[in-house]
């Protein structure tokens, strides 16, 4: 069985579109990125159809490709726009929110990078303490 | 009785639909749930006993024989972890019911939370049953689409932001397990498991050792192991307890339980054992040391849940049947366990309005029984000698010592360090959240909120935190106070809030608090189940023994598979 370099080269650069985006912040470049890994992948189960074998109805494998392969895409596909309907819908959210499509800033994990700036804040449990003697 | 295997993937799906078409009924919705999981329960618990006594029972969907139809198999590890899913599914399922998550009539978020849950459990319990890896990615995507909707919940701003990173990651991983699918089927011709473990052998080295590494990486996303465990913690807490406790459960357990499969019946060479151990090592040491970091018990729960996968995986890097034996016992141990923890903190959420050790005491004095519901549970995830914890350790070290390879040594060294520090941890909460007197708190929660500027940011939720913040100023000179029905009193006072993304526990009591009776009993439940697994810890490690020893031979697996067509 021999595979066609255009769609391998096909892949490959979907593939690396589709991951360079959906490493954006922005929400709907990671639809768009998400989309573009869903194609590759498609690409990629296709690429790798073995050779026919022996049709179940008719005679000869003539003509014939493997069909597993086929309805694994399928399946893909159903399962990508079912994933894109619903990021659909929370990019929607987001915007109706913050008037952004951007993921958020974590904010806990800013508080911890600030904490870390601030040599003075000491153990939680030791400052509580601390406090509950002052408060005596 | 091979007709009942089926049911467990279809009962749920089908009172999913019923379910959906109820969303006006909430009685009706809710009811339906529960008898729906309560029928995957009877039929899990009646695969676990029939599978032991006539070995594994295999389903081939349509009539098609194995090689080309889908196949359903259930051995003994499959009927194991059915059981213990089916009821922390339900477990959880009442408690959020109990915890009156839809019993806010009317709002479109939550109507939908029982639909989404059974889709959940049917992803859960097929994936447990796949006998083919592209079954194993439907069931994946399956339970993670429904776990998209639970975890984004209500919609609110931080659950959208914690959902991104969720969404996005687990987008990556199915993407990587799919292509691994696609290779396979290159390499193999096929994707039925049993067919793969045949075939597998013949391929060169490199090609096997680059569809494992690709396999792996996969179920490690979704398993939270060391390197690719940092999206958990960010994402976990935000949920609501009930949607974080089945998560915490069962999601991760999942990817342990597909990355169990891999090493034993697709690569049963211990090919990347070492790789394993090291992860294992890596896993627990940071996990527990970001748990030791943490002021927010959601948080930290969520480190210890990452440490301790450290330990499964351990197991299954020992390749033996010991160790797998001692995996799989503690999968079940810690899938109630980490379970009941979050139930937990569920409930301290609800008596102190918020999660943050900063903030919270006297929980002794105002839920003593909730007290007691914390510890048992924390003694037994920290391994204290009578609980279920210490048995599972104590059978992954000696798995480990029987190994006695300087790296299994220090995986033994690596888990004990975990041990001591998940206690310090957990008890670290104790101290502050339960022993620590009253006043202390309340004293403490005023600064929180003025001077230090960003401990606000602390907590996952900031609405019911401000919301608690409002109603604890409001109580404050009256002194004794009622709990006032939660969800109305943050609808009332933040209208745009979803209800759902404030329900989860706002509860503001300086003296007493009379939690829902339901709540309680149910969290009860599953503690006295986390202590029952203690009492059942013989037969239950027999029965795990007996599943790992058909797990390492794997040809028992493929006769059982594929038998019919020799």
């Amino acid at each position: 069985m021999t595979v066609t370099l255009v769609l391998v080269i096909a892949m490959a650069v979907l593939f690396s579109c589709g991951v360079y985006l959906l490493l954006e912040r922005s929400l709907t470049r990671m639809l768009l990125g998400f989309l573009l890994l869903g194609n590759a992948l498609n690409l990629l189960l296709l690429v790798m159809s073995g050779a026919a074998g022996n049709p179940p109805i008719g005679k000869s494998s003539e003509g014939i490709t493997d069909p597993l392969p086929q309805a694994f895409a399928l399946t893909a596909i159903v399962i990508t726009f079912a994933v894109s309907a619903f990021l659909l819908a929370l990019i929607h959210r987001s915007w109706k929110l913050s008037r952004a499509d951007e993921v958020e800033v974590d904010e806990a994990d800013v508080a911890i990078g600030r904490e870390r700036d601030e040599p003075a804040d000491e153990d939680p449990e030791t400052t509580t303490d601390a406090e509950q003697e002052a408060t005596r | 009785m091979t007709w009942l295997v089926p049911l467990l993937v279809l009962v749920p799906l089908l009172g999913a639909a019923v379910a959906l078409g109820l969303l006006n009924h909430q009685k009706l919705q809710r009811a339906i749930t529960v008898v729906v999981l309560v029928v995957a329960l009877a039929v899990a618990a009646t695969l676990m006993v029939l599978v032991d006594q006539h070995g594994t029972i295999v389903v081939q969907v349509g009539g098609w024989d194995a090689p080309y139809g889908i196949s359903l198999v259930v051995d003994r590890l499959s009927a194991l972890l059915l059981t213990v899913s089916a009821s922390v599914l339900l477990v959880v399922l009442l408690f959020s019911i109990g915890q009156g998550l839809a019993a806010d009539d009317g709002e479109a978020p939550v109507t939908i939370f029982y639909p989404t849950y059974l889709v959940l459990a049917a992803g859960v319990l097929d994936s447990f049953i796949a006998g083919d890896l592209f079954n194993l990615y439907v069931a994946f995507e399956m339970l993670l689409v429904a776990s998209y909707v639970l975890i984004t919940l209500g919609g609110s701003e931080q659950r959208v932001r914690a959902g991104t990173t969720y969404i996005v990651t687990s987008l990556i991983a199915s993407a990587i397990f799919l292509a691994a699918i696609g290779l396979v089927y290159g390499a193999t011709g096929t994707v039925n498991i049993a067919q793969i473990s045949e075939r597998m052998a013949a391929l060169p080295e490199h090609v096997q050792l680059l569809l494992h590494t690709m396999l792996l990486i996969g179920f490690g996303i979704k398993a939270a192991v060391f390197p690719l465990a940092f999206w958990l913690p960010d994402s976990y807490p935000t949920a609501p307890a009930p949607v974080t406790a089945v998560f915490a459960g069962l999601l991760t357990k999942v990817g342990i339980y597909a990355i169990i499969r891999l090493e034993t019946i697709i690569f049963p060479r211990p090919q990347l054992n070492t790789v394993l151990l090291i992860v294992a090592i890596l896993t627990m040491v940071v996990g527990v040391l970001g748990a030791v970091s943490q002021t927010d018990v959601k948080r930290l729960l969520s480190f210890t849940l990452i440490s301790h996968i450290g330990f499964m995986v351990m197991g299954v890097g020992l390749g033996s049947v010991a160790g797998t034996a001692a995996a799989v016992f503690y999968t079940v141990h810690h899938i109630v366990v980490q379970t009941t923890l979050f139930l937990v903190s569920g409930l301290m959420e609800r008596v102190g309005g918020t999660t943050s050790t900063r903030s919270l005491g006297g929980l002794l004095k105002a839920a003593p029984l909730l007290a007691a519901l914390y510890l048992v549970p924390a003694f037994n995830l920290g391994g204290i000698p009578p609980f279920s914890g210490f048995i599972g350790k104590l059978g992954l070290f000696r798995a480990a010592a029987i190994d006695g390879s300087p790296l299994a040594y220090a995986t033994i060294a690596a888990g004990v360090v975990t041990s001591l520090l998940t206690l310090y941890a957990l008890m670290r909460v104790w101290d502050a959240a339960f022993w620590r007197p009253k006043p202390a708190a309340e004293a403490a929660a005023p600064h929180a909120s003025t001077a230090e500027p960003h401990a606000h940011l602390r907590s996952p939720e900031p609405a019911p935190l401000t919301v608690s913040e409002e109603t604890g100023k409001a109580f404050h000179p009256g002194g004794s106070v009622t709990v006032t029905d939660a969800p109305h009193a943050s609808r009332a006072s933040s209208p745009e809030t979803a209800p759902t993304a404030t329900q989860d526990g706002v509860g503001e009591a300086p003296t007493r608090v009379k939690l829902p009776r339901m709540l309680v009993g149910v969290t009860t439940v599953a503690v006295l189940g986390s202590v029952a697994l203690t009492v059942v810890a013989g037969p239950l490690y027999g029965y795990a023994t007996r599943a790992a020893e058909s797990l390492e031979s794997p040809d028992r697996y493929v006769q059982a598979v594929l038998g019919g067509t020799r």
